[in-house]
């Protein structure tokens, strides 16, 4: 069996006297798109904001690509080629769509290859390319946000709720974008409440609950298992199929 | 995006309501060019402070230290080379000047440097303690001049091709004053080009934003933190050197009556914002000496009147930064 690229093992996180994870565990095979769901408050964006290295593991091991890094500074860890888009998105308002991309190209200027074919998935990003990203629309900025963690070939993709507040059309380019990558260059880890979003693009699925995984799995049998999906997901998610 | 040009016609504004104020054009000239000159001078020494608190969050009340620093260095270096100071060739006044500048800068910025990493690092993220260990550090720095430089006050004269002043008919213009209108716009000129034509300007700029994430691309915002402190260290310097000779006298107490102004510019501009500095120490400057001529026993509390004015039309400052 090959050894997955991403792996935690009894990781858990205190954010001040809070223990939000408490010995969360699950793999990231290489390769495809494995997708965090579970409840608000479940734990999944502290999940990947530690694996990020941005809230600091009090325990447990976080390997990626057979590398322990929970104990690695974030800067570090993007260097590793682990890219993260948050739920905030945090594009920085005050710089062009430009310039954004810009400064995520930490090798050099932006490959003109690679822009294209970004604009060919989210065009606005062209339309508005010297525009500051204050001025975008909640979902151009998402666009932004995401074009910001593939403007370079990344290895391991970490990103929080894509989809939340989307178009149903730049939905369907996102999931375009998405697909292509994990057919290609990366590994995606994808924090999502639209189930319908979820069930489309993953390959994986683990399913968080109070801080711990609660199950792991192929998406496929998790989306034919509808006791299960209520068990864990709650029937809140059927209103997003 | 629209630009905001609305607190930029501020300084016009203010300037064309004082003239009818002052009465004479060529008081006003003289009063306008003056303000512009301690507002372009409180500018230098305020740019740095203003971008560590955007970078970092860091309140250095210390900051006064590097200005006081300055200004002695710079007092040496000319007190030393006094007869080059007092020759009425240019060139050797220069040649005085402008090592005592660099020497400042130089003093200033390994100070900052040193300020640092000793007082600073340690309260990442504190802000009470950051306001106690850097007063204090304030504290120390000015004793400490007192201990090297003595307590009485140095009395400097200035360059002898530097003083008295231009006249355009009625018009007198300080020729210090003009150097420090140069001097400031050439600080502005240098800070906005590298900010925005930069990649390290970038990063500063998407750091005051967002720490945070400007590490999740994968850069190291401490080192520019540290380089950004240095460098604002140093300009402090620069402005502390360039203040004392405009007061003509330096006291270890220089940095501490000069660090008022300076957070008061940084507040009205907004905290982060270098273009919003530049507006509000401009501001400040014309409004003291405006208000220095037309009413000196109200000029004290001008400035915070000012400030209080322009927070009530925009509570985060002049030109606020987009946080996270």
């Amino acid at each position: 069996m090959t050894e997955p690229l991403l792996s935690l093992r009894g990781v858990k996180t205190d954010i001040g006297r809070y223990h939000i994870l408490h010995g969360v565990e699950f793999d990231v095979p290489e390769g495809g798109l494995t997708m965090l769901l579970g409840r608000n408050g479940a734990g999944k964006t502290t999940t990947l904001r530690t694996i990020m290295g941005l809230w600091r593991a009090a325990a447990g091991e976080i390997r990626f690509a057979g590398r322990d890094i929970a104990s690695l500074a974030t800067p570090d860890i993007a260097r590793l080629g682990i890219a993260y888009v948050p739920e905030s998105m945090a594009i920085f308002a005050d710089l062009t769509v430009q310039e954004n991309l810009i400064l995520a190209a930490r090798s050099g200027p932006p490959d003109q290859k690679r822009l294209d074919w970004i604009f060919t998935r989210f065009e606005a990003l062209k339309r508005f390319w010297t525009l500051p990203a204050g001025n975008l629309s909640g979902g151009q900025k998402q666009m932004l946000a995401v074009a910001r963690a593939i403007v370079e070939p990344r290895r391991l993709l970490l990103i929080d709720e894509p989809t939340k507040g989307l178009a149903p059309a730049i939905i369907a380019n996102m999931i375009a974008a998405f697909r292509e990558l994990k057919d290609g260059e990366s590994t995606l880890l994808v924090v999502e409440q639209n189930f319908a979003f979820a069930r489309q693009l993953g390959d994986s699925v683990a399913v968080m609950d109070d801080g711990r995984v609660a199950h792991t799995g192929g998406m496929a049998a998790f989306a034919a298992d509808s006791v299960l999906q209520q068990h864990l997901l709650g029937l809140g998610m059927d209103t997003h199929q | 995006m629209k630009r905001d040009w609305l607190p930029l016609l501020l300084i016009p504004a203010l300037a064309i309501a004082a003239l009818p104020l002052v009465g004479s054009p060529a008081s006003w000239v003289t009063l306008t060019v003056a303000g512009l000159a301690m507002g372009l001078m409180i500018f230098v020494m305020a740019s740095g402070l203003t971008l560590t608190f955007g970078l970092m969050d860091v309140l250095n009340f210390g900051h006064g230290a590097f200005i006081a620093v300055g200004a002695f260095v710079a007092a040496s270096v000319m007190l030393a080379l006094g007869p080059w100071m007092q020759a009425e060739s240019l060139w050797l006044n220069l040649a005085a000047f402008l090592p005592a500048i660099l020497a400042a800068m130089a003093v200033s910025g390994g100070l900052g440097l040193v300020f640092e990493r000793v007082i600073v690092q340690p309260v990442y993220g504190q802000h009470l303690k950051q306001i106690l260990v850097t007063t204090g550090g304030l504290i120390v720095a000015e004793q400490l001049l007192k201990v090297v430089w003595g307590p009485e006050q140095i009395t400097l004269t200035r360059p002898t091709a530097l003083r008295g002043a231009i006249l355009i008919g009625d018009i007198a213009i300080e020729k210090y004053r003009l150097l420090a209108v140069i001097v400031g716009l050439a600080v502005f000129a240098a800070l906005a080009l590298t900010l925005n034509r930069t990649r390290i300007g970038l990063l500063i700029r998407a750091g005051v934003e967002n720490g945070e994430m400007v590490e999740a691309l994968g850069y190291r915002i401490r080192r520019l933190f540290v380089g950004v402190f240095v460098v604002g260290s140093a300009l402090a310097g620069l402005g502390g050197a360039m203040w004392g000779l405009y007061q003509e006298t330096v006291t270890a107490a220089i940095g501490a009556q000069v660090i008022v102004l300076v957070f008061i510019v940084i507040i009205i501009g907004g905290l982060g914002s270098v273009g919003g500095c530049f507006v509000g120490a401009l501001l400040v400057g014309l409004t003291a000496n405006y208000i220095g001529f037309l009413a000196p026993k109200v000029a004290l509390g001008s400035n915070i009147l000012l400030m209080a004015l322009v927070l009530l039309w925009r509570p985060q400052g002049l030109y606020p930064v987009a946080k996270r």
